[in-house]
């Protein structure tokens, strides 16, 4: 996600860190981060340096898709797990993983009396508790959490605004209920519910929640010679002050043999979508949404089955550049450039994408990398995709392709934009009751400039696509 | 005529990554009583991150002065330390 914390800027950080030592060959050195990150006599931001250190070594083996839970020898250097990856040794089909060690295993009490109670006479907190878990103690309002349900009247009653909600974040994000506490009071995702929107990663104050990184097979390919290819997902377009040209040539500055617009396999989409859409609705079907965020699709086969029937069974654009870019380069591996993690899911499925490349990875490949996006030559696309492609990337843009490839304005559509708990009511709500006959669905608000590894600020993409296209 | 405030935003791809992209709001988060009190570009990469003692990115001058770790907010409160200087 754009907005900043410090938990991402650590984040960003320690990639670029690691990308120097990959880049260098060095992966022996990567035992060192943790100092560096953290020198001798700086002020700690956890209890100490040394906890500050252990949080960034076990940081580190959540992206090398190491669980810091697995470890059975503490003095096991990262540097053997840094190695193993890069072998390939490691096979774990964990994409977002809790960081125990930086977990903070936040309160599960979700309602508080602070201090500013006053002890009121009219104690409307006592008087409304539905479950009379309230009682006064010391002429304060104090909640029996043993009764109490988290219903929220308490506070919605309390005149001095002295009960407070306290959520846990990375719960409070998930739309679908897939994280929560373990016996030990430590978040653990549950990969039978999870769908990989991310919103945990970026909600976490702690950064607590690692995405586990293709880095190292990058490079391990690299190394062995063998070219990549970019696939370039539309968002992108939007991303580092949004010249595709210069984004392009930077790949090619990067390693990447070839560079191939995503864009070209949206437009693919929209078309068959089109079609699609026309025939199910000429067969009498109510509705029709959308299927190129994996994250509702996910949602759908997880935990929406009702709306199954409903969902196009046009793959997604990364799954037509995918395979074009295959037909056009055999002997190449495809890395996906994205803006999320769901799409990391997705290519796991995909045998046409090989790996996925995150635009946090790219940015700090490019920081360690040295290139500054500004100073570099700009590459002139010869034969760019329809305009209507590139905005896939933005909530909205799915449906204007799709009104384009129908070549049709009486199109009636309309947006589920930003999936959560309120929205997935909506969603089940379409079965009896669509609202529209094409319903386009993006996990993230404002669509894929949204997600959770992207960069630049999403009301800037988002104008920053819109101008790229003129 | 009134001097402009003069803000120079780094664009550079580091300070982009580590929280820059947000500045690039700057221009209509500005408050009523400071547009057009303004006069804020971007630039390319200031060469301030080469230096451990200049700080943490993003940078920004303002009217010559180096901003570490700016942020729209900060950035608001530097231009109005420099209006009052006048």
């Amino acid at each position: 996600m754009a907005v900043t914390n410090n938990a991402m800027l650590i984040r960003r950080d320690l990639l670029t860190h690691f990308i120097k030592l990959l880049i260098e060959d060095n992966l022996a050195d990567v035992d060192r981060i943790p100092l560096e990150m953290r020198p001798k006599n700086e002020s700690s931001i956890r209890c100490c340096i040394y906890k500050d250190r252990a949080v960034l070594k076990y940081k580190l083996m959540g992206m090398l898709g190491f669980s810091s839970r697995d470890e059975v020898d503490e003095l096991i250097p990262l540097s053997d797990y840094a190695r193993k990856a890069f072998n390939g040794e490691v096979q774990s089909d964990k994409i977002l993983t809790v960081v125990d060690e930086a977990c903070s295993s936040c309160l599960k009490i979700n309602y508080m009396v602070s201090n500013m109670c006053r002890g009121c006479v009219g104690r409307p907190c006592m008087v409304n508790c539905p479950k009379e878990a309230i009682k006064i103690v010391d002429g304060k309002a104090k909640i029996d959490h043993n009764i109490c349900v988290n219903c929220g009247q308490c506070m919605k009653v309390c005149p001095f605004h002295a009960i407070v909600y306290i959520p846990i974040p990375c719960e409070e994000a998930c739309p679908v209920n897939a994280i929560s506490r373990d016996e030990d009071g430590v978040e653990y995702i549950d990969s039978s519910k999870c769908i990989y929107c991310g919103k945990c990663l970026s909600a976490c104050p702690f950064g607590a929640i690692v995405e586990k990184s293709h880095l190292v097979d990058i490079f391990r390919t690299k190394k062995s010679g063998k070219p990549l290819v970019a696939l370039v997902a539309p968002a992108l377009a939007g991303q580092f002050g949004g010249d595709l040209g210069r984004i392009i040539h930077s790949f090619k500055m990067l390693g990447f043999s070839q560079v191939y617009e995503v864009a070209y396999g949206a437009e693919e989409t929209a078309r068959l979508e089109a079609e699609e859409l026309k025939e199910s609705l000429n067969a009498g079907e109510k509705f029709l949404t959308s299927s190129c965020c994996p994250s509702y699709t996910m949602l759908v086969d997880k935990h929406l089955q009702e709306l199954k029937p409903f969902v196009s069974k046009t793959a997604t654009p990364m799954h037509y550049s995918a395979v074009k870019a295959r037909e056009l380069f055999p002997d190449a591996c495809t890395v996906f450039v994205s803006p999320c993690s769901a799409k990391k899911r997705e290519a796991m499925d995909d045998a046409n994408v090989d790996y996925v490349l995150s635009f946090e990875e790219y940015g700090a490949w490019l920081v360690a990398a040295g290139i500054d996006l500004n100073n570099i030559e700009s590459e002139t696309i010869s034969e760019p995709p329809i305009a209507e492609a590139r905005e896939f990337a933005i909530s909205g843009g799915v449906t204007n392709a799709l009104r384009v490839a129908l070549n049709s304005s009486n199109l009636n559509d309309t947006q589920v934009n930003g999936i959560d708990k309120t929205s997935i009511r909506l969603l089940k709500s379409f079965v009896k009751n669509p609202e529209a006959n094409y319903v386009e669905v993006m996990c993230c608000e404002g669509g894929c400039v949204g997600g959770c590894n992207v960069i630049t600020n999403p009301k800037v993409a988002t104008r920053q696509i819109k101008n790229g296209k003129k | 005529m009134e001097k402009k405030v003069e803000v120079l935003v780094c664009y550079g791809t580091l300070c982009h990554l580590m929280g820059g992209s947000d500045l690039q709001l700057l221009g209509e988060l500005l408050p009523l009583d400071l547009q057009g009190k303004v006069d804020l570009k971007g630039a390319p990469c200031l060469n301030f991150c080469n230096e451990v003692d200049n700080g943490k990115p993003p940078f920004a001058v303002v009217n010559g002065r180096k901003i570490e770790q700016a942020t729209v907010k900060k950035l608001i409160q530097e231009i109005r330390v420099e209006l009052e200087k006048k």
